[in-house]
């Protein structure tokens, strides 16, 4: 990670205006979004837009031949290039034949991908962007912090700053006032201007139509009232049918801005009449810089299926910390990520996807039905590929690759941590758990690990059924107790636990770092221990090693190349179910019984990232809870990462601390004295995060709050 | 299909009304015409663009009662402070209008003056974007323009203002008998 780059986090993190701002927006979204979106089947609704986008991505080169007949035909012109320098000469060149001295544009994303406005000022034309928030950005010197907000990082103040030196004038701080001065000053540029330049949310090949979108007004007045109008258009914006515009007119602005429908839609296909009579210079420039390569890529083609609404940013518990600038691009956030990999260079991504915590978020909301986390893991992937991984990491995952050198270290570790140990907890673990405990203890090394205590576990010799028990590093090395307590409840349920010795590590750490050969070699390894013993289940208690077995082997050995792994690798994910799921299974069929008639009191639930949005089992913990006699009370956001993200919190703690510090408000705000989860990852970062902030709050794995309650 | 449409087009700030006919549309705008129009120049007058609606109307008396220009120009309509024009189509789910603005006229008087008097005959008023599909094309309309509610922006800290490079009033006018075959 970079000097600079590791500066702008922390600039970012402390520059309350920006997180307040970004933080308060998000609670908002999340809210006025839902509202939106009242009576509209959502997953329905994303499904055909998918559908339709990704059949335009899989056509571009016949709707974009199709788009320019139809549009030349209503008497466009219609220029198509791949190549970004080819397009500002072009326009440089349209502007130039029609003695253009200024220029009004509204907000286009696609202009600043290729830095359109410093190249036809350095022509010597004037460039104005009319967007209230492009201007004052654009009045500041800055690049936007957000693809829909873009100077949602500035207060009413700096805004008021800008304009009075803008207007010569000193000009109150009053809201209303400033965009009245904005109108009058923009106005006059409006009505003056010789070139109008916009981009198109839409561009409908059946049609030769563009479509614009817009709250303010101003792509009305610049596709209105200058003779000229040039629209740059990324060919991602191309659908094939008239009718395709309903679904994503549907979508964009629910998600955009959580309204029905923006202020103004124009539909706009060929030229129009202009003020004095004649027909409108209309010039479309239909751009590639790199998409069609993207959408011949089986990993990336998907990303064309975006409709640019930013609602990925809105959720995203990175962003709202950040916000754009980090990102040092004009495409922010994790589908910003994405799209600076191909528009800029694949290399210029290297520190900002790991910005990344892979909470899913996005994943949840996206019109689009974008798999972003998927993207920047390939990323991850491709980097590594390219250039290795980075040397420390190197000797990590060397020693997770040895099961034997790494289970050692980790009873090493046990030895070694002893001298710290308080409580349950040190201040500083060896090993890859690094010493950076920003805000957050973490857990001893067990001084036995679950391994050691399995043989000792007396087990009922009459069970019916077999459960392979995969424990991961953290119930192993960590919370053995969590370990005993799943024996004793799949025990109760008759059903026989084994733990193959074999196993290890799930892979993930290195999976999520880009290591595929490290995860490869880790899920080989575990699919031959796991599959050993004849059983029914496979379970395990962490949701992230659940994914891993049940989501990620197949995946990872197939990249790696490794099909003749694949049988074997579906046979184990057909097998593997998380604990509460299964738990609850049994609790249905009658197999197990929890104590009746408990008055626990109230508790309340955070929903781990991967058991939530890969999983989806989010109602049997719950259920499972209530049953045994707990009242859970609701906490806000309990859907929102707690900022472990397994390595991230050692790699970017100043980003996991202040989303833990969220997560432990959050918590303490229900008044519940109990938090349960199901993921050990998010135990020992929460229960780190008390013993720190010395609240009275117990941070509890469901599987110890069950084993309690079983009717003997 | 009107009460639903009224209630969404309010929702996001429009002011909808609704006359039997075009005389009660009349006594309607003409002296809502001469209370905004009565304010200091520049911006004293306003635009009416060509509608249905003034077919067969004799202008003449309407010009004197509010000094209202029915040739729109660019100067005209940004000197000018309500701008009238008629919308063929209005969406109930959204409170949209619809309305083809190929002809430069529509879009100027829609765009540059403050407030934006939308006429339009209550019997358009359908449920959706879907049920649009088959009453507007685009090769034949070069310029649709939907309309929902008044200019915005949330650029400043979040703040909803109104008003920015577009109408900052809304008003829309529904007419239950236009006169004539309804379009
Ligand atoms: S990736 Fe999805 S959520 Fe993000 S901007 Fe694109 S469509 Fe919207
Ligand atoms: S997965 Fe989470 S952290 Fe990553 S981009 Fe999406 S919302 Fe942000």
């Amino acid at each position: 990670m970079k000097k600079e780059f590791r500066e702008s986090i922390g600039r970012a993190v402390g520059n309350a205006t920006l997180t307040g701002a970004l933080g308060k927006f998000s609670e908002a979204y999340k809210v006025n979004r839902a509202k939106a979106y009242e009576g509209i089947d959502f997953e329905a609704l994303r499904s055909t837009i998918a559908e339709r986008k990704s059949h335009a991505a899989a056509n571009l080169e016949l709707l974009a031949e199709t788009f320019a007949n139809n549009a030349e035909a209503l008497g466009a012109k219609v220029f198509r290039t791949n190549d970004p320098e080819q397009v500002k000469e072009y326009i440089l060149k349209v502007a130039q034949a029609h003695d253009v001295k200024s220029v009004v544009k509204s907000k286009s994303m696609a202009t600043e991908e290729i830095h359109l406005n410093a190249f036809l000022e350095k022509a010597g034309i004037a460039v104005g962007e009319t967007d209230l928030g492009e201007w004052i950005i654009q009045l500041a010197g800055q690049k936007p912090s957000h693809m829909v907000m873009p100077a949602i990082h500035m207060t009413k103040e700096e805004v008021a700053d800008l304009f009075s030196k803008e207007v010569d004038e000193r000009i109150e701080n009053d809201i209303p006032r400033l965009v009245k001065v904005a109108r009058k000053e923009l106005r006059a540029k409006f009505l003056k201007a010789d070139m109008g330049i916009s981009g198109a949310n839409i561009a409908v090949a059946e049609t030769g139509s563009l479509v614009l979108v817009t709250n303010e007004g101003n792509a009305r007045l610049v596709t209105t009232l200058p003779k000229v109008h040039v629209a740059l258009v990324g060919i991602e914006k191309l659908v094939e049918r008239f009718d395709d515009i309903v679904p994503i007119l549907t979508a964009l602005p629910r998600s955009a801005t959580a309204q029905l429908l923006t202020s103004y839609v124009s539909i706009i296909s060929g030229p129009t009449p202009t003020t004095d009579g004649a027909l409108k210079d209309l010039h479309i420039v239909l751009m590639d810089n790199r998409r069609s390569e993207m959408a011949n890529d089986p990993k990336f083609k998907q990303a064309l299926q975006c409709i640019r609404c930013g609602s990925c940013l809105n959720v995203c518990p990175i962003f709202r910390l950040v916000g754009g600038h980090v990102f040092g691009s004009i495409y922010t956030g994790g589908i910003g990520t994405i799209l600076t990999a191909w528009f800029e260079e694949l290399h210029n991504s290297e520190d900002i996807q790991g910005l990344c915590i892979q909470c899913g978020n996005c994943k949840e909301i996206c019109p689009g039905k974008l798999d972003i986390p998927e993207m920047i893991m390939e990323i991850r992937r491709r980097l590594v590929m390219e250039k290795g991984q980075p040397l420390a990491q190197k000797a990590i995952f060397g020693i997770v690759n040895n099961r034997a050198l790494f289970h050692g270290m980790l009873r090493a570790a046990s030895i070694a941590g002893k001298p710290f140990n308080s409580g349950g907890f040190i201040r500083h673990l060896p090993l890859f758990l690094s010493d950076l405990t920003d805000g957050r203890s973490l857990p001893a090394i067990a001084a036995e690990p679950f391994r050691d205590r399995f043989p000792t576990i007396q087990q009922p010799a009459d069970c019916r059924e077999t459960a392979v028990f995969f424990a991961g590093c953290l119930i192993d090395f960590a919370y053995p107790e969590m370990g005993e307590a799943l024996v004793r409840i799949m025990n109760r349920a008759g059903i026989r636990v084994v733990f193959p010795e074999a196993q290890t590590c799930c892979g993930a750490p290195a999976r999520y770092s880009g290591a595929y050969e490290v995860a490869g070699q880790n899920a080989m390894d575990n699919i031959q221990a796991l599959l050993a013993d004849q059983a029914e289940y496979v379970v395990s208690a962490c949701p992230t090693c659940t994914v891993a077995l049940a989501h990620e082997f197949g995946d990872t050995l197939e990249s790696l190349g490794h099909r003749e792994w694949l049988p074997q690798a579906t046979a184990l994910a057909e097998k593997t179910v998380d604990f509460s799921t299964l738990v609850k299974r049994l609790v249905d069929a009658g197999r197990l019984t929890l104590k009746e008639g408990q008055q626990l009191g109230a508790l309340t639930y955070h929903d781990s990232c991967h058991l939530k949005r890969t999983l989806r089992a989010t109602e049997p913990p719950r259920e499972l809870l209530r049953a045994a006699g707990y009242e859970v009370k609701e906490m806000f956001e309990c859907d929102m990462c707690c900022g472990m993200g397994g390595s991230y919190s050692m790699k970017l703690p100043e980003l996991s601390a202040p989303i833990l510090q969220r997560k432990l408000h959050n918590i303490k705000e229900t008044g519940a004295p109990v938090v349960a989860m199901d993921c050990p990852g998010c135990v020992m970062q929460i229960r780190g995060g008390f013993d720190q902030d010395r609240a009275d709050v117990k941070v509890k794995h469901t599987v110890e709050l069950l084993a309690e309650r079983l009717e003997s | 299909m009107y009460e639903q449409f009224k209630a969404r087009a309010e929702g996001v700030g429009a002011e909808v009304y609704r006359f039997k006919d075009r005389e009660g549309a009349l006594a309607f705008i003409l002296p809502f015409l001469h209370e905004e129009g009565g304010a200091a120049p520049p911006h004293s007058c306003a635009v009416w663009a060509e509608s249905p609606f003034l077919e067969g109307l004799d202008r003449e008396p309407l010009r004197e009662v509010a000094g209202i220009r029915f040739e729109v120009s660019r100067e005209a309509a940004a000197a000018a402070r309500v701008g009238i024009t008629q919308a063929e189509w209005a969406l109930a789910d959204t409170g949209t209008l619809v309305q083809d603005q190929t002809a430069v006229e529509q879009r100027l008087a829609s765009s540059l003056t403050d407030i934006h008097i939308a006429l339009l005959p209550t019997g358009n008023i359908i449920p959706d974007k879907i049920a649009l599909l088959s009453k507007i094309d685009p090769r034949a309309s070069r310029y649709i323009a939907f309309i929902t509610g008044p200019s915005r922006t949330a650029d400043i800290e979040r703040v909803l203002t109104i008003g920015v490079h577009g109408p900052e009033r809304l008003v829309i006018v529904c007419v239950d008998d236009m006169g004539g075959p309804a379009r």
